[in-house]
Formats: structure tokens, C-alpha cells, sequence
């Protein structure tokens, strides 16, 4: 073991830890290396596994105690298209935001207004709610993209209450009723869209395949590439010629944009939106399903939010006590890798956490050596 | 002159960091800006490099007014910096941070990385290798050789001497002793005045946010005043 371990060798925690890690480490490191063929071939698996995942079979293990393929499409879909979304701002450039949920609103009541009162059809709202949201993402960023850390942490936080509060307080969009009698999506290559949840579902886990092939693309690009640098010295990467600001504004333009793309389909299923349903705990929890997965890696995120949303349902069956169990995954899934279930593979090497403890990095004590040196000659 | 600093005045919120400092540096040179702690040397290399702007005053690079000129452009117009603290992406391999440096260009860069590697043999050992998990000596190796990635016409470094070993500062200072041979201008920042002074053409000393002092480096090495306050004169060398 080495030495930033919290916990001991000898109890049991850090021998289920050893495990732990060191399974999810040899999976990385193979697929890390795996060849072309065999990674198309885990993609088609996976996304054939999210085809058939609503079959009752499956459901009748995943959720005995609610409606299968209701879950899937909320919260566990939502949140999954949510969590890539936030990934992009929190995991790749690096910036906390806690108010995701207001893009999410934002997206859902584009929804609800144009198609009540303007009677306008779901595909034509998608355009124009991906489209607000956007601007909404550039207006929130703006003004407070100047600021760092904590500080854009606070900001954000308030404007995801602001929203909330401005819907509540307008009456235009039904104030604290919300918005009822949201039409559904018009009937797309002969599939209905009524009560029943599968159509929905394909149409988010179509939205989610976009959406992830769309931010895996962005990652290996210039724009990932200065998002990272951004991310890891934001001083050092404006020396380098990153415009900073620019692709700072361009993650929130494009985390608002998916955040806005999870609201315009949530709510056309749900027939009504009401402003509590956008809290600030939501945001919460999709930045735990971000950061529980292991932020900045996409199949981590996935499944962080996948485990977030489907949990406590499947703990149903223990009443009140569910969310006790929850908090109690939470907090012994984070005991166990405090970077996350399957964090990049970079980062990891960063934390110190390495798994093959026979081979430390050489000179990594040194740089930590000097480190308080550094400190008193500042 | 290459680099021409005139009557620069910086703020933090209400606290005068920079009460008027200028400063020039021609090409070819070794100029160092010597001084204690918040005397404002590092101040003044992040308003050449653009990332605090000025209240009052200008910087004119290579003819052209660039005080206003947001950082990422400036390394476009040739200004490379090594910042304090050396600023290695942690999670990036050595060529990746290398890599980086040359962000704003496009095309093959086989040749600037070996020109890097050549002055740096220990980076090429260790191209692979994480930087946050390197030493102090290597990550400013790799912060200079970042640098050197945009082609400046001047190089800004920050205290590139910080918590390191005397040997290894040797080494560094050897090392930017040749990146100004084969022709790039370097400015400087020091703590270590000593050795910045060996190794500069020109001095410039920095006290409370002006310049009180400048000279040819040679001569400051026997100032009285410099001696006492920054060569630790008095103990032994009378």
C-alpha cells in the first residue's frame, strides 16, 4: 500500500478496497490497450443491452417493487443524459457547477410553453429548446466565468435557485401550478408516443448514443485537449495560447445545450411540470453521480448515474429505510475509491493512488519534498 | 529594443502592486529582475505575459502597442513564459505538456520536440512519464522546454531556481544559458540574485513595486548596497 491510504492494511475495508480497485484497474488497463474490433464489439453489447433492458425478465430483478421500464426512462435515463451533460463542464474543463438543474428547467418549460400555448410539435421544440438553453448557458456563463473555484460554485448554485424561483413567481408559465396538458411527441417512423414509457425510453437512449458519441468526439480533439489543460492550470494554459475564457464559455454552451435536450423529453412525456421539480438537491445529486463515477471518464459517469438513480428504487422494498441505505452505498463507495468507481486513467496516476504498488513513479517523493520549500520561498 | 515595459501600474483591487515600473530588454539579452518577496517581480512578468492587466502604462513587443492584447494572443506575437510555480499540467504525460506548448501552431512537431529533448536529455528519458509525478528540477525542465514548444522571441521565466537543489539550479541555469546562445532573449525573475547576476547581461532591481536599480549584472555583483541587501554581503565576503 502506499502512503496517501486513509485506510490501514489489515481491516477488512482495505482488503475489499484491494479488490475493489485492482478489478476496475485490470478492466481499464485492458480496455486501455484492447484492439479496434473488440472495443466496436463492447459498444454493440452494451448498446444491445440498453435495447433489451426494459424486458420484464430483466426488470423483475432490477426493480421488484416499481414499474421497470418507467425507471429506465426517469430518473435513471435522465439522469444518465444529465450526468454526460455535466461531465463536460465539471469533468473535462474543471468547473463546479451546482446549478445544473436550471438548464434542465429550462429545457423542460421550452417544452411545456411552446407546446401548450403555441401548440408547436415536439421536434420543432427539441431545435428550439436545445437552442435557449444554449443561450441561457452563454448568459449564465458570461458575467461568471471570470470567476474560479468556490466562487463560480456559489454563482451557479444561485442561478439554478433563480430559475426555479423565477417560474414559481411567473405566472405566464402557470407560477407555482406549473404547466399542464404538455402534448406528446408527434408519431415518429410509425412509433406512437402515448403512456406507455418504452418509446420514450428508445428516444432518450438514441438522445444519450448521440449525445456520448458527440462528447467523445469533442474530448479527443483541440477543444478537449485545451479543456484539459484548462482544467488542470488555467494560468498555464492561456500561456500556452488557449483562449480560456472562450472554451470555458463554449463547456457551459455545450453541458446547457444536453442539459436542455434532457428537459424538452422528459416533459414530453410527462404531461405536467411543476417548479419543484427542479431542486436544487437534483443538481446535487447528478454532480454525485458525476463525481461518484469518476469525473472526466465517460463509462464512469454513465455508470455513476446509472447506480444514483437506480438504487434507491431497488431499496424501495425497505420503505424509509432506503435512503439510508443509499447514503450508506455512497459513503462505502467512496471509502473505497475516493476518485471515483472508474476515474481516467491520468488522473489516477496523479492522486497517487497507484495500483501496482512495486513500481512507485521515480521522483514522485522528491516533487512532493519540495513542495513546502516552494511554499516559504513564495 | 525588443520588449519596452513604460510606466506600468498594476492593482489588486485597491493595493498598488506595480507603482510604475520600466523595464527593457533587447534582443539577444539575459536581462534578470532581482528582488525580495512581493516586491512585485512576478507582477510584473504576468503583465508582459497578459495575465493580469495594467491600470496605467504600456508594453511595447517587437514595435507593437500589446497592453491590451489578451494573453492567449500574446503568444502568438512571440512571448513565452515558464510560470511561477512552473505550472506542469499534472495529468498530462512530458510530451503532452510539451505538446501543449505548441497549442496555437499546427503541423508536425518532430522537430521542436527533439530540439527540446536534446536540450533536456532527462525529458527524453521520461517522455512518457506523468508530470505531476516527476521532481521539482524535471517539471521545470518541462516547463521551460513548454515554452520553448511556441518559438518565443523573448522567454519570461519565473523563478525557475524555486525549491530546487543547488545542483540542479546549476543545471538549469546552464541550460538557459544555452537557450540564449542559440538566440532567444530571456527575462529573468530571480530570488536567487547571485546566480542571476552571473549569468544576466543587464539587472533591474525591484522593491516595493518600483524599480530602484539598473545596471549591467557585472556591476550589481559589486554593488555595496545590492551586496547587503540581496547577496547576503556582510557575512564573509569582507
Amino acid at each position: 500500500m502506499n502512503a496517501n491510504s486513509t485506510i490501514r492494511d489489515g481491516n477488512p475495508l482495505a482488503m475489499l478496497r484491494q479488490t475493489v480497485v485492482g478489478y476496475s484497474d485490470r478492466v481499464r488497463d485492458w480496455w486501455a490497450t484492447a484492439p479496434g474490433w473488440a472495443r466496436w464489439t463492447v459498444y454493440g453489447l452494451l448498446i444491445a443491452l440498453a435495447i433489451i433492458a426494459p424486458h420484464p425478465a430483466i426488470g423483475s430483478f432490477m426493480s421488484p417493487h416499481s414499474h421497470w421500464a418507467s425507471l429506465l426512462f426517469s430518473p435513471i435515463g435522465t439522469f444518465v443524459l444529465l450526468a454526460v451533460g455535466l461531465n463536460v463542464v465539471v469533468g473535462q474543463a474543471g468547473l463546479l457547477d451546482l446549478g445544473f438543474v436550471a438548464f434542465y428547467a429550462i429545457g423542460a418549460y421550452t417544452m411545456a410553453v411552446f407546446g401548450t400555448k403555441y401548440g408547436w410539435n415536439f421536434w420543432g421544440v427539441l431545435v428550439v429548446g436545445i437552442f435557449i438553453t444554449a443561450v441561457s448557458g452563454i448568459i449564465l456563463g458570461s458575467p461568471t466565468l471570470r470567476l474560479r473555484g468556490d466562487y463560480l460554485a456559489i454563482v451557479t448554485l444561485g442561478f439554478g435557485e433563480i430559475v426555479r424561483i423565477t417560474a414559481q413567481n411567473t405566472e405566464y408559465i402557470g407560477g407555482a401550478r406549473g404547466i399542464t396538458n404538455i402534448p406528446h411527441p408527434q408519431p415518429i417512423f410509425g412509433v406512437e408516443f402515448f403512456l406507455d414509457p418504452l418509446p420514450y425510453y428508445y428516444l432518450l437512449l438514441a438522445a444519450i448514443v448521440l449525445v456520448v458519441i458527440f462528447a467523445k468526439r469533442l474530448e479527443r480533439s483541440r477543444v478537449g485537449r485545451a479543456w484539459e489543460a484548462i482544467r488542470e492550470d488555467e494560468d498555464a494554459a492561456e500561456l500556452m495560447g488557449v483562449p480560456t475564457f472562450k472554451f470555458k464559455l463554449l463547456a457551459f454552451f455545450i453541458g446547457a445545450m444536453i442539459g436542455g435536450l434532457t428537459g424538452v423529453i422528459w416533459a414530453s412525456k410527462v404531461i405536467a411540470i411543476q417548479p419543484p421539480n427542479f431542486p436544487f438537491i437534483l443538481s446535487a445529486t447528478i454532480l454525485a453521480a458525476v463525481v461518484l463515477g469518476g469525473s472526466g471518464n465517460l463509462p464512469g459517469v454513465i455508470i455513476g448515474a446509472f447506480l444514483i438513480a437506480w438504487l434507491p428504487e431497488r431499496f424501495r422494498g425497505f420503505a424509509d429505510y432506503r435512503i439510508l441505505i443509499f447514503g450508506a452505498a455512497l459513503v462505502l463507495m467512496m471509502a473505497l475509491r475516493p476518485e471515483g468507481l472508474l476515474p481516467p486513467r491520468r488522473r489516477r496516476a496523479v492522486t497517487g493512488e497507484v495500483s501496482k504498488p512495486e513500481t512507485p513513479p521515480a521522483g514522485g517523493d522528491e516533487a512532493g519534498d519540495d513542495r513546502p520549500a516552494e511554499e516559504v520561498a513564495k | 529594443m525588443l520588449l519596452e515595459i513604460k510606466d506600468i501600474h498594476v492593482h489588486y483591487g485597491k493595493i498598488e502592486a506595480l507603482k510604475g515600473v520600466s523595464l527593457e530588454v533587447g534582443e539577444g539579452e539575459i536581462v534578470t529582475l532581482i528582488g525580495a518577496n512581493g516586491a512585485g517581480k512576478t507582477t510584473t512578468l504576468k503583465t508582459i505575459s497578459g495575465l493580469r492587466s495594467l491600470s496605467s502604462g504600456s508594453i511595447v513587443f517587437d514595435g507593437k502597442d500589446i497592453s491590451r492584447l489578451p494573453g492567449h494572443k500574446r503568444v502568438l506575437v512571440g512571448i513565452g513564459q515558464s510560470p511561477e510555480g512552473r505550472g506542469v499540467f499534472p495529468g498530462m504525460t512530458v510530451t503532452e505538456n510539451l505538446l501543449m506548448g505548441a497549442y496555437t501552431r499546427r503541423g508536425d512537431f518532430t522537430k521542436e520536440l527533439d530540439e527540446v529533448f536534446e536540450l533536456f536529455p532527462r525529458l527524453a528519458e521520461r517522455r512518457n512519464q506523468i508530470g505531476g509525478t516527476m521532481s521539482g528540477g524535471e517539471q521545470q525542465m518541462v516547463a521551460i522546454g513548454r515554452a520553448l514548444m511556441s518559438k518565443p522571441k523573448v522567454l519570461l521565466l519565473d523563478e525557475p531556481s524555486m525549491g530546487l537543489a543547488p545542483m540542479l539550479v546549476a543545471q538549469i541555469f546552464s541550460i538557459i544559458k544555452e537557450i540564449n546562445d542559440r538566440g532567444t532573449t530571456v527575462l529573468l525573475v530571480e530570488q536567487n540574485a547571485q546566480q542571476a547576476l552571473q549569468l544576466a547581461h543587464r539587472a533591474y532591481v525591484l522593491e516595493t513595486g518600483r524599480v530602484v536599480k539598473s545596471a549591467p549584472a557585472a556591476d550589481l555583483l559589486d554593488d555595496p548596497q545590492v551586496r547587503e541587501a540581496y547577496l547576503g554581503g556582510a557575512l564573509g565576503q569582507h
